[in-house]
């Protein structure tokens, strides 16, 4: 029984890539005479952790010998956002990249090689509308990842919590249950490092649906009660006032956070499911086992039902002024395909065929529904970033949540309240000025 | 009559290698600030918006801008703090002592540490449980112990500490260079006239390196203008220690204003100007006074 599903799988899938690469001759065809295959080509990744382990020692072998020998150099970048942006002024970016988040939709043009409509790419590839313009897709997912947070289940389960709470009431609940039966710290923000409270932003489109984002860029209140940016704030804001968080964020670690919940001192992390994997590593090497991690679905509901947002990592795009496009595209298509990248991740398939994470098992026991967030409407695809800019709320930069946990534990003046009134008119005035 | 040009043209020659580099990464990337300071660029686009003076009149009717100099007031009284005990270290250090190159070492050494190195190190100094909090319980004085970087109230102060830790030896050694070139007959001379130590520093020393005291100070004063490695690595700015870099940083690359941060850094260039004119024209009158 299984042995004729994976037989008929791999069918599906060697289908799947002969169609691709009939796709993809076109393509080269069309969009650019230039489709150059090169005997070397540059990739720019931020995985600094496992570029010699995984990418130079698996990858690039694996795919040289599918391709005719061409050699991958690998060029891994610490503070890759904030570096790449500004080589970009350049035309020495790597031949295949990460698009940089700061990079604004009405710019992919100007920086990258177009790889397809929106539409024919659909129909083999997720998360194809996140990084498009004119329906112009731009870059490829590496990896897919689902919005929830890491649990230590043991921990958990110690303190007599073995189902995902509900609600935000029902999660604070559960949250004073492990403080007072366990030694465990019930959640841990990673304040310090800047980034893991960036995570907070998971909870776009529990409320809103697939048109959270394009909702956001015109609301002049998203901070109002019962909106997704309250709910999620002000779990957070309770979290901390209530004691339930670290006892000073100002001295955490993000690489020694892994093993306190590994072990178990750590009892919750909001980080989107691409953590799994990395922390029940964490968890085996502190002795533990990994199924002690668990990822569980936001304490949000919506009809009766656990929901969660699925979206793509970053984006691969082709460096416009390559001049080994034909190569790169190959590229491109082996690793969110062959390679097995977003499986090892954990993460969900960039391709339609591909498979399913096993990180996500525990969203299948309580029925989890799946929401990919809609594209923006043509000609509006700048506009939320825009909102941010005048505004001056970076939704996903560190510093407004930073603040909010400095409010809650009170070490800024304010309250709650107040925060979310005065995150209310900037945006309101951000919404004013850039629409 | 063409040597004679050759002869007068010669020194610029030899000057082209310097200059040429001076302009070229100093003064044309200045030039270049000024130009992006009129602009709204995200440091990305190919076209740079022409907004004229919008990002200055932005600097200085936004008072949450000009807010986060109070930071560097932190630093200011460090930086002063830090003055008199470089100057007290100097002039021990100046006279006859045991081991006295070791301890110039011992001093000067934290200058020499990269800051990032120094960021990370007083991380984990602060740390709950850290060495600090170690070596306060050794010592029987716990009702000390606090959160040295989560308190607002104090995480300013522990900043400043780092950086006077940081800083202190280089201004120790500009007061050795000072007092040693004083010349050693004056000392002779004092001491056959009866003179204890403390004469010494207040009748000859002090009069001698009031120069360096001053330029030292007007340093302070800017270098505290413009803090940002210390509280950068250690908190990001977090936690109100965001400083005027900072700051600006985190226009230029968060919310990729590199216009509204151009402007920023532009205003900051001329309140250090300024304030480097006004050393100059207290030290003119001094050296009129000395000679």
């Amino acid at each position: 029984m299984s042995k004729t599903r994976i037989t008929g799988a791999i069918a599906m899938f060697s289908a799947a890539s002969f169609l691709l690469a009939g796709c993809a001759a076109t393509d080269e065809g069309s969009t650019n005479a230039s489709g150059e295959i090169c005997e070397a080509i540059t990739v720019l990744t931020n995985r600094t952790d496992i570029v010699d382990t995984v990418f130079t020692a698996e990858y690039a072998p694996a795919f040289a010998e599918a391709n005719g020998g061409t050699e991958v150099k690998f060029e891994a970048i610490t503070d890759y956002e904030g570096e790449v942006a500004i080589r970009m002024n350049t035309t020495e970016y790597g031949d295949v990249l990460l698009i940089p988040n700061s990079i604004k939709p009405e710019q992919y043009a100007d920086f990258f090689e177009p790889l397809g409509t929106v539409e024919e790419l659909s129909a083999t590839y997720r998360f194809t509308q996140e990084k498009a313009f004119d329906g112009q897709t731009y870059g490829l997912a590496q990896t897919g990842n689902a919005s929830g947070y890491v649990v230590n289940v043991r921990v958990w389960n110690e303190a007599g919590i073995t189902e995902p709470p509900k609600t935000p009431e029902e999660f604070i609940a559960a949250m004073k249950t492990i403080q007072a039966e366990t030694d465990a710290i019930p959640v841990y923000t990673n304040y310090k490092d800047g980034w893991p409270v960036t995570q907070w932003e998971m909870f776009r489109g529990y409320v809103d649906g697939a048109e959270a984002a394009n909702l956001l860029a015109s609301d002049t209140s998203p901070w109002d009660a019962g909106k997704e940016h309250y709910i999620a704030d002000s779990l957070l804001f309770d979290l901390v006032a209530e004691g339930l968080t670290e006892e000073d964020p100002t001295t955490t670690a993000w690489e020694p956070s892994k093993a306190m919940i590994g072990s178990g001192e750590v009892a919750t992390m909001f980080l989107g499911s691409w953590a799994v994997t990395q922390m029940q590593e964490a968890a085996v090497a502190a002795g533990f086992s990994a199924d002690d991690i668990a990822y569980w679905p936001l304490p949000v509901q919506k009809d009766g039902k656990f929901q969660t947002v699925i979206g793509g990592d970053y984006k691969l795009g082709i460096n416009k002024n390559s001049e080994c496009k034909g190569s790169a595209l190959a590229f491109i298509e082996y690793f969110v395909g062959d390679s097995g990248y977003a499986f090892s991740q954990g993460g969900i398939a960039p391709r339609l065929d591909g498979p399913t994470p096993e990180t996500l098992s525990a969203f299948d026991a309580v029925g989890v529904e799946y929401v990919e967030l809609a594209p923006a409407p043509a000609g509006q695809e700048g506009a939320l970033a825009a909102v941010e800019t005048a505004s001056e709320i970076s939704l996903y930069g560190p510093d407004y949540r930073q603040k909010l946990i400095d409010i809650a534990r009170g070490a800024q003046e304010g309250t709650k309240e107040s925060y979310f009134k005065e995150l209310n008119e900037k945006w309101a005035a951000g919404v004013g000025s850039a629409g | 009559m063409q040597k004679k040009l050759l002869l007068r043209l010669a020194p610029w020659f030899y000057l082209v290698v310097p200059v040429g580099l001076l302009l070229l990464f100093t003064y044309l990337p200045v030039a270049n600030m000024f130009s992006y300071s009129f602009t709204s660029w995200d440091g990305l686009d190919k076209q740079k918006d022409w907004v004229g003076l919008d990002n200055y009149i932005r600097i200085f009717s936004d008072p949450e801008i000009f807010a986060v100099f109070r930071v560097s007031l932190y630093y200011l009284a460090g930086a002063f703090l830090q003055l008199g005990l470089a100057l007290y270290l100097a002039t021990i250090l100046s006279f006859e002592l045991r081991a006295k190159n070791f301890f110039k070492g011992v001093i000067f050494f934290p200058y020499l540490i990269n800051g990032v190195a120094i960021g990370f190190v007083f991380l984990y100094l602060f740390q709950g449980d850290g060495a600090l909090d170690l070596v306060l319980r050794f010592l029987g004085l716990e009702f000390l112990i606090q959160q040295w970087l989560g308190n607002p109230d104090v995480v300013n102060w522990s900043m400043t500490g780092t950086s006077v830790w940081r800083y202190l030896g280089f201004n120790v050694v500009l007061y050795l260079g000072a007092i040693a070139s004083i010349q050693p007959e004056l000392f002779e001379a004092s001491e056959l006239d009866g003179a204890n130590r403390w004469h010494q520093f207040r009748y000859i020393i002090l009069p001698s390196i009031k120069r360096i005291t001053l330029l030292t100070m007007i340093l302070a004063i800017s270098g505290s203008l413009s803090v940002f490695e210390i509280p950068y690595i250690m908190l990001m700015g977090a936690n109100g220690t965001e400083t005027f870099v900072i700051a600006t940083v985190e226009k230029a690359f968060q919310l990729r204003k590199v216009g509204l941060a151009s402007a920023m850094a532009v205003v900051l260039l001329i309140i250090v100007l300024i304030v480097t004119a006004i050393q100059r024209w207290l030290v003119k009158d001094e050296r009129a006074e000395l000679s």
